[in-house]
Parts: structure tokens; C-alpha cells; sequence
């Protein structure tokens, strides 16, 4: 079970490395975008630090859900997904395994970029652990609850958009308790409480969501 | 209504106006399906 | 197979279901209308007028019920999604379905007089609230549903996919609610927020409760109205 999984993190690892720009130009989105904001509102320093953390959240938010359209795309057009169908492995074992990988190639560099963002935004250094550690607990169950999505709209006509559609409204309590910690911190009180949440909701995501997965699968390619 | 006569009849109004399309589309429909698939 | 479960199964047939829900909706029609009638009366003339809002706070009678609604529906909607995956039976699936537009409505509805409520009240015709804001995003997760299905031609993988969306939805309701209510408190404070009505004098509280049933029976006759157009155009 633990090898068809580490089987197919590596594979899907591989796959992206062989198309790094697809890769590449989904992190660049999350750059330009928060690259955006100062230009749309204003550069006043104060009013920076305070949006900081919301934008860079929600720009976590857009690049994650833009890049969930590859995920199982490629698999479904040559065939891949059917024999992972038919496969002995647990359905939701493969499910995981693929979210995993999808979160190593678009929400963990996410982590290790923000700090950069944060720079540009000003946002004081000791908060940078903060708004790292809330990406690190909150972007795997982005992977998680996107991949839901991704599975329920495999193969639709106007499958981005209505896969925003489906899996925002999804993101917002992550989002929430992401933002809100680093504005805890900013604010001089313990993030605690939030990034306890974040750990909570991730490790929920992580027990249920790739059953929800293998189910999704399953209906979309019948 | 005491001066708030546009926020309470602005709120009331929509709401039975869209119940009353809600219905009327309903009826609309159920008509156009029980004539085509008899 | 006892008998009892025999019993249940019949009515999921959807030619036995046809004209029990015909009978039903039409009972539970007039029952909205009377309700309704009564629940305006109290409302709009029995209750007595706020001290601090005045007349505005009239909203109240038709902006809770329709939230209370929108709520109440989504988790039956949930329900019937869930039958319909454990089961496999079409009809749950056309319940499912047929709920969804009528939840959308009260959702809206809603939005829209907790706006109107909140503009003379507080200044402002939309308030980040806890509730209002719960509100919008449960209108995102019906219109998610509706799209959804509306997007795959194949009827079955529709209902079904559907389904799943509609028990991941309801799962994430309370959630999504929590930390709404937890945002809300953190950057506004407990000042500018609709969930404080006006003190509830028991008319007041009456008024709601016959609106609120009002909408029931009205959800009732229209969802199962629904499901018989359903039911003809998947024969």
C-alpha cells in the first residue's frame, strides 16, 4: 500500500519536473498577484503590513486552485487514471498519495516564497515564521479539498471556473484561521489558537478527504 | 411605516416577487413537461 | 426483506411517488398560504413597534425565517444526496435536486433583506457580519451544486457527483460558520452585527415561527412540484 503511494508521489514528481514550466508559471501567478495589489491600492507602507497577510493568502488560494486543474488531467487523457482505477492499491491510498505530490510541487514552494512577498510588503521579520508555519499547516489541505474538486469536474467543459466555483467557499474557514494568525501575531497576541485550528482542519482533511477523493473518481469516470 | 416605509417594503416586496416567479416558472414548466411527454 | 422496508422502497419508485407528491404539495400549498396570511398579520399588525429600531425591524419576520430555511434545506438537500449514494435510487437524487433552486431563493432572500434591514439600522446596504457573510457563502455552495450539475450532461454522473459535493458542503457548513462567527468577532467587534435582534417580546417571537413554518410548507409544495417535473423529464 505504502509502496503504490510512494510509487506515484514519485512518478507525478517526475512528471512535473519534466514539465517545470507549468510548474513555474503557476508560482509565478502567486508573484504577479500579490505584485498587484500594491499597484491597485497604493503602496503606503502602513496599509501594506495590514493586507500582507490576507493577500498573500488569498493569492496562496488562487495559484493552489489554478494548479489543481493538472492534476488529474494528464492521468485522464491517456489512460493512466483508469488502470489506477483498476489498480490493487486503495483507491483513496492513490488519492492521497497524488495530493501529496501536488502539494509538494505547488503549496510547499509557496511557503518558501511568501517570506519574499512578505518582504515586499514590509511585514515585520518576526512574523515570517508565522506566515510560514500557517502555509505550511493550511496549502496541504487546499491540495486536499481542491483534489475533491478537480475529481468531481475531471474532464467538464468550463472545468476551471466551475472548479473555482465548487472548491472557494470550501477554502474560506483555511483561509480564515491562515490570514488570522499572522494578524494575531501582528497584533501582539498569540497565533496559537488559529494555526491549532489549521493543524485540526489538516488533519481532518488528511483522514477524510481522499475517500472523498476516491469516490469523486469513481462517479466522474463511470 | 414610520419613514422606513422603502426598507420594509423594499424587503417584502422582492422576496413575494420572487416567490411569485419561483411559482410562476414552476407552473411554466410543469406545463411545457406534461404536454411534451404525455 | 420485511415488510416495513418493502413499504419504503415503493414510494422511491418514481410513478408511485408521482401523485403522492401531487396530493402532498397541494396540502402543503394551502397550508403556506394560510400560514403565511397569519404569520403577515402578526407581523406587519400585532407586533408591537421596536424601541430602537422602529418599523424597520420588521425585516426580521421574513430575513430570519428565510435564513433559518436556507440552512434547513441545505441539510435535507444533504440528506437526500446521501440516501441517494447509499441506495442508488434515482428519486432521492430528484429531491436533491429539486431543493437546491428553493434553497438558493431563501439564501437570497436573505442577503437581500438582511441589506435592507441593515441599511436604515446600521448606514450601510451590506454589513460583514457573521451571518450575512455564512449566508453569501452558502448561496456560493448552492449555486456550486446547481452548476455542477447543470454541467455534465450524463444525468447520472450528475446526480451522483452532485451528491458528493452537496455532503462535502454540509460537512463544511459548521465549519465554515465558526470561523465566519470567529473572523466577524475579531475585526468588527460586537457592535455592527444583525444577529443582535431586538429584544423578543413574544409576538415577536410568534410572528417568526409562523413565517418560518410558512416557508416550510411553501419549500415543501415547490421542491415536490419540482421533483414531478423531474420525474416526467427523466422518464
Amino acid at each position: 500500500m505504502l509502496e503504490a503511494a510512494r510509487c506515484i508521489v514519485v512518478r507525478d514528481l517526475l512528471v512535473a519536473w519534466r514539465r517545470r514550466s507549468d510548474v513555474a508559471t503557476a508560482l509565478l501567478f502567486f508573484v504577479i498577484v500579490t505584485s498587484l495589489f500594491p499597484l491597485g491600492i497604493g503602496a503606503e507602507p502602513e496599509l501594506l503590513r495590514s493586507i500582507a497577510p490576507g493577500v498573500i493568502w488569498v493569492a496562496a488560494l488562487l495559484s493552489c486552485m489554478l494548479s489543481l486543474g493538472r492534476l488529474f488531467a494528464a492521468d485522464h487523457s491517456d489512460g493512466t487514471l483508469e488502470q489506477l482505477l483498476l489498480s490493487s492499491a486503495p483507491l483513496g491510498v492513490i488519492a492521497a498519495a497524488k495530493a501529496l505530490a501536488h502539494w509538494l510541487v505547488s503549496g510547499l514552494p509557496l511557503v518558501l516564497i511568501a517570506p519574499l512577498i512578505a518582504l515586499q510588503y514590509d511585514l515585520p521579520a518576526p512574523l515570517y515564521p508565522v506566515l510560514a508555519l500557517s502555509l505550511l499547516l493550511g496549502t496541504p489541505v487546499l491540495s486536499l479539498i481542491g483534489a475533491i474538486g478537480a475529481a468531481l469536474t475531471l474532464g467538464l467543459r468550463g472545468g476551471g471556473v466551475l472548479l473555482s466555483l465548487l472548491v472557494l467557499p470550501l477554502y474560506v474557514p483555511v483561509l480564515i484561521m491562515g490570514a488570522g494568525s499572522v494578524d494575531m501575531a501582528a497584533a501582539g497576541l498569540a497565533p496559537d489558537g488559529q494555526l491549532l485550528l489549521l493543524a485540526a482542519l489538516l488533519i481532518v482533511a488528511a483522514a477524510f478527504a481522499p475517500w472523498a477523493i476516491a469516490a469523486a473518481l469513481r462517479i466522474s469516470m463511470e | 411605516m414610520g419613514g422606513y416605509g422603502l426598507y420594509v417594503w423594499g424587503a417584502y416586496g422582492v422576496t413575494f416577487l420572487l416567490i411569485g416567479v419561483e411559482i410562476a416558472l414552476l407552473v411554466n414548466r410543469s406545463r411545457k413537461c406534461s404536454e411534451t411527454k404525455t | 426483506m420485511t415488510a416495513q422496508s418493502v413499504k419504503w422502497f415503493w414510494y422511491a419508485s418514481p410513478q408511485t411517488f408521482y401523485p403522492v407528491a401531487g396530493v402532498i404539495a397541494r396540502w402543503c400549498g394551502a397550508a403556506a398560504a394560510v400560514l403565511c396570511a397569519a404569520g403577515l398579520y402578526i407581523g406587519l399588525l400585532v407586533a408591537p413597534t421596536d424601541a430602537q429600531q422602529g418599523e424597520a425591524y420588521r425585516i426580521i419576520f421574513i430575513h430570519v425565517p428565510a435564513a433559518w430555511m436556507s440552512m434547513f434545506i441545505y441539510v435535507v438537500m444533504a440528506f437526500w444526496a446521501a440516501i441517494g449514494l447509499a441506495f442508488n435510487t434515482r428519486l432521492s437524487h430528484m429531491m436533491a435536486s429539486a431543493l437546491a433552486p428553493t434553497g438558493a431563493l431563501f439564501t437570497f432572500i436573505a442577503l437581500w433583506t438582511g441589506s435592507f434591514w441593515g441599511k436604515p439600522t446600521w448606514g450601510t446596504w451590506w454589513v460583514w457580519d457573521a451571518r450575512l457573510t455564512s449566508e453569501l457563502i452558502l448561496l456560493f455552495l448552492y449555486f456550486g451544486f446547481m452548476a455542477l450539475q447543470a454541467a455534465i450532461d450524463d444525468r447520472r454522473r450528475a446526480e451522483r457527483a452532485g451528491a458528493l459535493l452537496a455532503i462535502v458542503g454540509v460537512v463544511n457548513v459548521p465549519i465554515i460558520y465558526y470561523s465566519v462567527q470567529w473572523w466577524n468577532t475579531l475585526h468588527q467587534g460586537a457592535s455592527v452585527s444583525l444577529t443582535r435582534a431586538p429584544s423578543m417580546a413574544a409576538t415577536m417571537l410568534t410572528g417568526m415561527l409562523v413565517m418560518a413554518l410558512a416557508f416550510w410548507m411553501y419549500s415543501i409544495a415547490v421542491t415536490l412540484l419540482r421533483v414531478r417535473c423531474l420525474i416526467l423529464e427523466n422518464r
